[in-house]
């Protein structure tokens, strides 16, 4: 025991004394702060307006274009030609051309520009091109502005999960991502930190240091003591990014202030805008999306999502770190790593890409079962719980996976046993089969 | 009193068998040279003492008790493939390594203080692994294999890498362990090492073990009874219990033969006999070199 221990400090002051260590730990959070600083920047640096030079030989758009925060429109009567070939020393960004029989011909509609047309100003222009010949049709057809609007629903419906404690409003919304989050969390440490326990088996066969090591500790012990050292940093690094983008973003929007949450809201509002083209008027009974979301992820069980997310995040990565060991011990160098490679991480990115249809049915089958297999549950799982899960369900996957993990470090351990000490040979399957079921 | 009772051992792996019913003592205190042409079982033998593997059939006592965990302590490993974290500092990489082999961190740290002092090395305890020259890290695994002053000492190879100073210096060591109270395993392929050295030897070949004993006494086994003569003059004929064997003719121009003596005569007799004869420069037994020794045996051996 005292070895397994002396091991996994070693493994664990090794890699946390790592100047990559610290280089990640503090630009991870910086890189997500930074990440939705840009996003905040970005959106509320496009308001900046734009002229576009409207030419209506219909005669139906004028003053049909509303000014907007971005689109500045102004009117011309010049003939098409003409209007051309004065565009380019105009301060227009771009000429939007309406020939007379717009209505007849709806695809005759033309935007001239020096540059390309941005997607966001195609389509807007589009939308109320369209909606006008819209309204002028339904004008002839006897259908009035006003029944339309009233005809326009909008529906934002609250989903409401019943359970014995009774009616709970929840938010699919929030499910998804918080299940996405953690989905995506074990996916890249399963990786990332699977690999550093492959490498460092490795590295341990190439230096030739296994032979000194293993006349001192049990091979197991050794892999183990790896294993746990490795998972210590995973988590923490976990709690120190936690903690320092906790204490980052609270400085940043602490400095920016109001500033921030006043874009931001814009910037939602805007979204929704978007999104809902043609409501009319904004303004009505809009509710803060912000305290909406809020209130959903308190009426998530918190307290189970990560007390699970802990359990599978540990689960997986122990029953895959185990089998990375056994590649790692099984090859005499990282570039030989490839050919075992793939049978291990196929799971876990198709457990990663099944995690998306997961979300939308959160209770299939293939969710079922999926989330019961010791390979995928780690993942699948992790995306289910907040949906809410049987209790019966999480206890057989969460059986299922202390035994899948048992499996793998067993099987992990018996080949690391002869690989370690196996050099110039390259390995193949039916040779790790032998080593498997060798005495 | 024997540190290691190797009883009947067989080792065998999917493609060969590496020990063939292998059984070898070792006496406390001696320097023992465990010889044998490449893949002859000498490693399998060594991790089968580090109790990295084991064996299929046979036991090993460690002082008369069967081999277990408490006994890694008492031994120190070198092996032959040399290695260390390249990327640990070494004072760390030390300290670890001799807790491992259940010293505390205060002791360790004492120990490495008086072996750093005795190698001169002390400003290296800050250094990484990778920094240091071949011979340095090779300093630096001899001073962890040492360390816990383990009762039994396996070195794999030792001077390898080592310049002759640097060698000397390790020799001097394994002779200071011996002489407080360590036993020593050489595995080795130079000869010279092994009639310097060791007291000991037994020889593995082809898995099975055709030679062992004190130095001495294998020695005597293999000697020829032959008499080397440098002389000048006719040497033709002699009386025929002596047996000229051959004629050389040496860089400065005196011949060289070897006689080979019969049962009922011995040196002075022949010497005698020679005196008559020829001008002798040099005269001598042809005593057998280990090399010699190692050569016949294994050569002796039928093809399995």
């Amino acid at each position: 025991m005292r070895n397994i221990f002396l091991v996994i400090r070693r493994e664990y002051l090794v890699r946390v004394k790592k100047k990559s260590f610290l280089v990640m730990t503090v630009l991870g959070p910086l890189l997500f702060v930074a990440f939705y600083g840009t996003v905040f920047w970005a959106a509320a640096s496009s308001v900046d307006t734009k002229t576009v030079q409207v030419l209506d030989e219909s005669g139906l758009f004028r003053n049909k274009f509303k000014d907007s925060e971005t689109l500045k429109f102004v009117f011309t009567d010049k003939s098409i030609d003409s209007a051309k070939a004065a565009f380019p020393s105009s301060e227009a960004n771009a000429l939007v051309y309406i020939p007379a029989n717009v209505i007849k011909a709806p695809k005759s509609v033309r935007i001239y520009a020096a540059k390309n047309v941005s997607l966001d100003l195609k389509s807007d222009i589009e939308k109320v091109i369209e909606k006008e010949i819209e309204d002028i049709k339904l004008a002839e057809a006897g259908i009035t502005h006003k029944i339309l609007e009233d005809s326009r629903v909008n529906i934002n419906s609250e989903t409401i999960s019943l359970s014995e404690e009774g009616e709970k409003t929840s938010s699919s919304g929030a499910a998804t991502v918080i299940g996405g989050i953690c989905a995506f969390l074990i996916y890249m440490s399963v990786f990332i930190y699977g690999t550093q326990v492959m490498r460092g088996i490795t590295e341990e066969k190439t230096s030739r240091i296994v032979e000194v090591i293993i006349s001192s500790v049990k091979p197991f012990h050794l892999m183990l003591g790896k294993i746990i050292g490795v998972a210590l940093v995973g988590l923490t690094q976990f709690v120190l990014w936690i903690l320092l983008t906790t204490a980052l973003t609270s400085a940043t929007s602490a400095i920016i202030g109001s500033q921030l949450s006043k874009e931001s809201v814009q910037v939602a509002k805007e979204m929704n805008k978007a999104q809902v083209p043609g409501q009319g008027m904004p303004g009505g009974n809009v509710d803060n999306p912000v305290t909406e979301v809020l209130g959903a992820v308190a009426s998530l069980n918190i307290p189970l999502i990560i007390g699970c997310f802990l359990f599978y995040y540990l689960g997986g990565y122990l029953l895959y770190s185990a089998l990375f060991g056994a590649v790692g011990a099984a090859v005499d160098n990282d570039a030989d790593t490839q050919q075992f490679m793939l049978p291990i991480t196929l799971p876990i990115i198709f457990s990663f890409v099944f995690a998306q249809f997961v979300l939308r049915d959160p209770d299939g089958t293939l969710a079922f079962w999926t989330s019961i297999i010791p390979f995928t549950s780690p993942i699948i799982m992790m995306v289910r719980i907040p949906f809410g899960v049987p209790a019966w369900e999480i206890a057989l996957s969460m059986v299922l996976l202390i035994l899948g993990f048992m499996g793998t470090t067993w099987i992990a351990a018996r080949i690391y046993r002869v690989g370690i000490l196996m050099y110039g040979k390259k390995v193949s399957y039916k040779e790790l089969v032998k080593w498997i079921f060798y005495k | 009193m024997n540190i290691i009772e190797v009883r009947n051992v067989t080792k065998e792996y999917s493609s060969h068998t590496a020990l063939d019913n292998v059984s070898l003592s070792i006496p406390k205190g001696c320097i023992f040279g465990l010889l044998g042409p490449n893949g002859a079982g000498k490693t399998s033998l060594i991790r089968i003492i580090n109790q990295i593997t084991g064996p299929d059939s046979g036991e090993v006592l460690f002082d008369g008790v069967p081999l277990n965990p408490n006994h890694i302590s008492r031994i120190g490993y070198l092996p032959e493939e040399r290695g260390l974290y390249k990327k640990m500092k070494v004072g760390e990489q030390l300290l670890y390594l001799a807790q491992l082999k259940g010293l505390s961190q205060k002791e360790a740290m004492e120990k490495l203080k008086t072996w750093f002092i005795k190698f001169d090395i002390k400003t290296w305890w800050d250094k990484t692994i990778g920094d240091l020259s071949k011979g340095m890290q090779q300093k630096v695994q001899f001073v962890s294999t040492v360390l816990h002053e383990p009762d039994l000492i396996i070195l794999d190879e030792p001077f390898s890498g080592f310049d002759p100073i640097n060698a000397n210096l390790i020799r001097d060591e394994i002779l200071e362990l011996k002489q407080k109270g360590s036993t020593i395993i050489f595995s080795t392929h130079r000869m010279e090492t092994v009639e310097e050295l060791c007291d000991h030897i037994a020889l593995i070949h082809k898995s099975r073990k055709v030679l062992d004993g004190p130095k001495k006494e294998i020695k005597e086994q293999f000697k020829t009874h032959t008499y080397f003569v440098e002389y000048k003059g006719h040497l033709d004929e002699l009386d025929p219990i002596y047996q000229i064997l051959d004629r050389r003719v040496t860089e400065d121009g005196y011949f060289r033969s070897d006689i080979h003596l019969g049962g009922e005569t011995n040196a002075n007799a022949l010497l005698l006999n020679l005196l008559s004869k020829v001008e002798i420069r040099a005269f001598g037994e042809n005593i057998p070199s280990m090399s010699d020794i190692f050569m016949k045996a294994v050569n002796e051996v039928p093809e399995a």
